[in-house]
């Protein structure tokens, strides 16, 4: 702080400033999938050395990835949203009635995206302008969709309309990526469509966070909202938005989640809310908000898939083996989490 | 009159506003549909007792679980300002825990059961330990921390039983689940009497409310007041393990087999609910039990009431969602403001009056 | 009035709840003068701010800029209408990077480019001499710094109006100057600036008028030239300052008391604090000081063990005794008013009464509950004594003024019938009445036998009230002041050190 010579100090300070909370989190995540799935390469080969493996997890996964994203937003701005496995379920079931019922694809989206879009608006009006508990809100939301969903139908549903089966059955297949199977036949890696939907989800959440204002107004209102309303930021509107979009993504993830399944149930979705919020969590983002990144939430859902391709591979058929080790995993990264920002906070009090 | 609400907004009944308006509200409604709804009659059950019976006593019945439950869910949040997401699936390890003593081989005497429930209380507070450390010790979120039991719970839940789904037949758990012979009302009614007996007594005996809330308020002050906040933290978690070990023996009782999925299944959102409609800030700080009890039984009154009107129980949630919410806009904040404005306009002889009431509130 | 209007509110009344906040009151800001606006806490400074950078709606009045008359809606409206606020708490967000601090919430349209504004802010910080840098993250940053971009963004908003609320408080001497030189420098460009302070020489050093508001009413305008400091502390509390001059007699025979030592600490040290030796007597008032930062009150909060204690010995009566956390503190007699009332004392949504039987129940234990009964009378009681204003003793404490809120906080101690009191900083923020009548319970306090460690930032309450002053400088004791060499300058010497400066 001394006045004089002050240009040296800036220029002296040029070499690199320290990591964020968020990229120290993010990174954390990436280095453990990465090792993780290197050694799960060395130790059971199998699976695990076919390019198809990952693109198994992104198939079945495509949808989690999607509400993961939005999940991220609302967590961003120090907010949850446990409606979005409800909402997706919501929207499978209504787009295949739907379609079973004669109906046009194109008009399945914007199905798809409506009733998205009006929980999201719904649950954001409320949380924002009544100012109503966000978990109260959301939990509401997550009874009404679960609710309306046997409403629809107690039955699962199956899709027969032809145009759309022909989606459904649709893979790009990457000959490249693919293996040689011991008859000699060469068998391609396959992906499904909603995991292009989902990169792109990814994407565009990523450049809307990091490079539009609204994406950093999220960070603002996570990371002190009274400091966020006197900066001039409109706080209501931003955490409005916040829910909007996490709803939208709900209807995006529906829909994806049709065109892997193929099918309306009632638990279709179960838990994924949960799902979501793990993997944002593993990613890096905090539900204390400010803090997170998409990048980090979508490498949070590999992980935590890849943790149970592993129990799988392990040989621990039981079914409880799973859900112990991903809650294992997920206390894992807890404890890192919170141990690696303690330290941080304290050599900085030191500073 | 006008007194009158100015306390229905004020500091101190203020708060159970809600519940009771919600409860006088779904009386009125089952009052005009249909008034046998509040009939009430004694019959004859299958074991031969004559037990009360009727809608209102399956009200209160079926809230027993939920309303132990928000006794101890009111003390985390107030105490760590967040919820406790894994109650049901604690209750399931309780539960699990609870069938694995009795059957342990022998035959399933007073003296055993006493000590399957103590084992289970043991269990459950193990784990709601493992819960308190790391929301007091680590400082995380509470919700975050107990999202590790959700994920797992009913796993090893699942696992300790082996992987089965084991019955356990005994007069002794159907009088603690239905009727003890000669008694007419329902015993799970009279454990949560016992609980809130229990819960009196020692906020009575012990300075408890005050601590948990200096610590859910202001934690810095607190302990520079000398409070152990880590302390009262893992205690009021280990509290909730005992209400999660009763509520998980109890529904065990009930049904008389321990299933690992459907056991008290996603009772931790309403239990949630529950101090949320008492009134309760979900943020922590300043509480009222007898609010989330009554939430408790405003939740089942909901559901019952959807039954008798034949709603299918799968779809009675999306009812359940429209009411919560005109419960929750009702109690806002924004609303309330609006509310009071327009009443103190109404009456505008003395404003300043009706200022203060807002104030308070 | 030959200089040009910047600014004119008239008329401003603002109503709360049941009380008159502020009643008809007139401001005037000219064009490049740095206005002081002064008032004891609850005197209405706070709700003029507030109403001015569209946090809180007027009443009644009206407000002008250049002439023309204007309606403020919220912070942003205010900001886009050239009025910028820098707040005594930092209003930024830590998580955010310092350039995104500064542009964040005033940018158009739908893209942020990072690289420009970071570049962009290293200009501005450079050219205000600030050591940061815009891709730095803000909370990374020490809280001097902070403040210093708050200002910078403010700076660059090519604001008219400046409005600096209490800014020079977490600042050390050398920033304070730094600050006033930017403040000069803004004056210079014709920037209108508000400056709000508790601290008279500040005022003196840069204002150039003076406002002064008391209970929500404007008592008037003055040039701080024409206005000495006296009769500015008169103004501003409506009465004479005689009770002043008393106190100072009250404390000569509270000078020579008990020779028995009461505490003793040899090389005690925290986390916080270096290793330092310290003794205090039965009824001895004594106290710590030295600038912000000096660690005065890093060393008295290892007394209490409110830090993680490191080592040290320390005797209570002659009695080896371990004290590592403030329970065992308490247990010993000794109790703790903290810095940092908002944080560290008041439980904002208790009652009054709660708040003060916090201490005494946490010393009596969790299974020995005070009864609703005992806690009354003890709360009227203490109501009673240090004359707390409050509408009843269920009232939460948060909706106190500062004042009325310090007093529930030693009420709490003063409950627990402590035998040595460490009160750090008990007087800042709160109005002078209020200051005069905690000086003089100090005294009596020590006349009772009690011993008190003092620390106040304002050097001559400490020498009114203390027999001997410790002064620290860098972390370590610099010297020991009693007798005679108990006086202004050479306190200020002690603390200066032979640094020619």
């Amino acid at each position: 702080m001394k006045k004089n010579g002050n240009d040296k100090v800036i220029k002296a300070k040029v070499k690199r400033e320290p990591l964020t909370e968020t990229q120290l989190l993010m990174t954390i995540t990436i280095c453990i999938f990465v090792v993780m799935y290197v050694l799960a390469m060395i130790v059971f080969e199998g699976g695990f050395l076919h390019a198809q493996q990952i693109f198994d997890m992104l198939n079945d996964n495509a949808s989690l990835i999607i509400v993961s994203c939005g999940l991220t937003i609302v967590m961003i701005g120090g907010g949850i949203d446990i409606s979005v496995g409800a909402v997706t379920s919501l929207v499978v079931m209504s787009c295949v009635l739907y379609l079973n019922n004669g109906g046009n694809i194109f008009v399945a989206v914007l199905l798809a995206l409506g009733i998205g879009l009006a929980f999201g608006l719904i649950q954001g009006a409320l949380i924002s302008y009544l100012e109503i508990q966000p978990f109260i809100v959301t939990l509401a939301g997550l009874f009404f969709a679960r609710g309306f969903t046997t409403i629809l139908s107690i039955n699962p549903q199956k899709v027969a309309q032809p145009a759309f089966v022909k989606l459904l059955d649709f893979r790009f297949e990457i000959g490249w990526l693919g293996y040689t199977a011991k008859n000699g036949t060469k068998i391609p890696a396959t992906m499904e469509i909603g995991v292009i939907v989902a990169f792109v989800c990814v994407a565009a959440i990523f450049v809307l966070l990091q490079f539009t204002r609204l994406g950093r107004n999220f960070y603002a209102i996570g990371g002190n909202q009274t400091s966020a309303l006197m900066l001039g930021i409109n706080v209501k509107m931003t955490r409005f938005l916040s829910y909007v979009i996490s709803g939208l993504l709900s209807g995006i993830s529906g829909f994806v989640l049709m065109l892997h399944t193929g099918a309306g149930n009632a638990t279709n979705a179960a838990g994924m809310e949960m799902n979501a919020i793990a993997s944002s969590i593993i990613g890096g983002t905090l539900l204390t908000g400010g803090v997170g990144n998409v990048i980090g939430t979508f490498f949070g859902g590999m992980t935590l898939n890849t943790i149970k391709k592993i129990v799988v591979a392990s040989g621990l058929n039981d079914p409880w083996w799973q859900s112990i080790t991903t809650g294992g995993m997920l206390c894992f990264f807890i404890l890192l989490q919170s141990i690696v920002l303690g330290r941080r906070a304290r050599k900085k009090q030191k500073n | 009159m006008k007194k009158k609400e100015r306390k229905l907004f004020g500091n101190g009944l203020g708060q159970l506003a809600i519940p009771i308006i919600a409860i006088c509200v779904l009386v009125i409604f089952n009052l005009i549909r249909d008034p046998s709804f509040f009939s009430i009659e004694l019959l004859q059950n299958s074991d031969g007792n004559i037990v009360l019976s009727g809608n209102l006593i399956s009200v209160i019945n079926g809230a027993s679980e939920l309303a132990i439950l928000a006794i101890g869910m009111t003390l985390v949040t107030a105490a760590c300002g967040g919820q406790d997401i894994s109650v049901g699936a604690a209750a399931a390890i309780a539960g699990s825990t609870f069938v694995k003593v009795l059957k342990s081989g022998g035959q399933i005497t007073g003296f055993k059961v006493l000590l399957a429930f103590l084992l289970a209380c043991l269990v459950a507070v193990i784990f709601a330990s493992f819960n308190g450390t790391l929301v007091a010790v680590f400082k995380i979120q509470p919700m975050i921390a107990t999202l590790i039991l959700y994920t797992c719970g009913r796993s090893i839940a699942y696992w300790i039983n082996g992987g089965a789904t084991p019955t356990v037949e005994s007069p002794i758990l159907t009088a603690i689940g239905g009727f003890i012979p000669w008694i007419p009302v329902p015993t799970p009614i009279l454990i949560v009497l016992v609980m809130a007996v229990i819960i009196k007594v020692f906020f009575r005996f012990t300075s408890i409310e005050l601590f948990t809330q200096s610590v859910g308020i202001n934690g810095s002050a607190a302990r520079l007041n000398g409070l152990n906040s880590t302390f009262i933290k893992i205690l009021s978690f280990m509290i909730l393990g005992v209400c999660v070990a009763v509520s998980g023996c109890i529904g065990v009782s009930r049904l008389g087999l321990i299933n690992h999925e459907t056991l008290l299944l996603d009772i931790e959102m309403d239990a949630i609910l529950a101090v949320a409609i008492g009134g309760n800030s979900l943020g922590g700080g300043r509480f009222k039990i007898s609010g989330s009890i009554m939430g408790a039984y405003v939740i089942q009154m909901l559901t019952i009431t959807l039954w008798a009107m034949k709603v299918p129980s799968t779809n009675v949630k999306a009812y359940k969602a429209i009411v919560i919410v005109l419960l929750v806009v009702a109690g806002s904040p924004v609303v309330k403001k609006w509310f009071e404005k327009t009443v103190s306009r109404f009456k505008n002889r003395k404003p300043e009056v009706a200022a203060k009431g807002a104030g308070e509130s | 009035m030959q200089d040009e209007c910047l600014l004119q509110m008239r008329n401003i009344e603002k109503r709360f709840p049941g009380v008159l906040a502020l009643n008809g009151v007139d401001f005037t800001l000219r064009k490049g003068e740095i206005h002081a606006l002064m008032g004891e806490n609850g005197a209405g400074k706070s709700t003029l701010i507030k109403i001015l950078t569209g946090v809180y709606r007027m009443d009644g009045g009206s407000i002008s800029i250049e002439g023309s008359p204007i309606n403020i809606h919220s912070p942003q409206d205010a900001q886009n209408k050239g009025i910028s606020t820098v707040y005594q708490e930092i209003t930024l967000c830590p998580n955010l990077s310092v350039a995104e601090n500064m542009f964040i919430g005033r940018e158009k349209g739908v893209w942020v480019d990072q690289k420009t504004n970071e570049k962009r802010a290293d200009e501005i910080l450079e050219r205000l001499g600030i050591p940061a840098r815009g891709a730095k993250q803000l909370g990374n940053c020490s809280l001097a710094v902070q403040q210093m971009v708050a200002i910078a963004r403010a700076v660059d908003m090519k604001c008219k109006v400046l409005i600096l609320d209490e800014p020079t408080s977490s600042l050390d001497d050398k920033e304070v100057k730094m600050l006033f030189d930017l403040m000069r420098d803004l004056k210079a460009k014709g920037v209108g600036i508000i400056f709000v302070t508790h601290f008279l020489e500040q005022v003196y050093e840069v204002s150039d008028r003076i406002t002064v508001l008391r209970n929500g009413e404007l008592v008037g305008e003055y040039l701080t030239e024409e206005l000495p400091q006296v009769q500015l502390v008169a103004k501003m509390i409506g009465k004479d300052l005689d009770e002043l001059n008393t106190l100072g007699e009250a404390g000569e025979d509270g000078k020579t008391r008990s020779e028995e030592v009461y505490y003793e600490a040899k090389g005690l040290s925290s986390s916080e604090a270096l290793p330092f030796d310290f003794s205090i007597r039965k009824g001895e008032v004594n106290g710590f000081t030295g600038l912000l930062g000096s660690g005065r009150s890093e060393s008295v909060r290892a007394i209490f063990g409110a830090d993680k204690v490191n080592g040290g010995k320390v005797k209570i009566k002659g009695e080896p005794v371990k004290i590592t956390r403030p329970i065992e503190a308490m247990k010993h007699g000794i109790g703790y008013l903290a810095e940092d009332r908002k944080r560290d004392g008041i439980i904002a949504e208790l009652s009054v009464r709660e708040n003060i039987i916090l201490a005494l129940q946490v010393m009596n234990g969790f299974f020995k509950p005070i009864s609703r009964r005992e806690s009354e009378a003890f709360a009227d009681e203490y109501i009673k004594v240090l004359n707390i204003k409050t509408a009843s003793r269920e009232t939460p404490v948060g909706s106190l003024s500062g004042g009325n809120q310090q007093k529930v906080i030693l009420a709490r101690w003063l409950l627990t019938h402590p035998d040595y009191l460490i009160l750090d900083e008990p007087t800042r923020g709160i109005d002078i009445g209020t200051k005069l009548e905690i000086q003089k319970l100090v005294l009596k306090l020590a006349e009772d036998g009690v011993s008190v460690t003092f620390i106040s930032s304002e050097i001559e309450e400490m020498l009114r009230t203390c027999s001997r002053l410790i002064v620290m400088r860098d972390r370590h004791i610099v010297g020991e002041l009693t007798g005679k060499d108990l006086n202004q300058s050479q306190v200020m010497k002690t603390i200066a050190g032979g640094e020619a400066s």
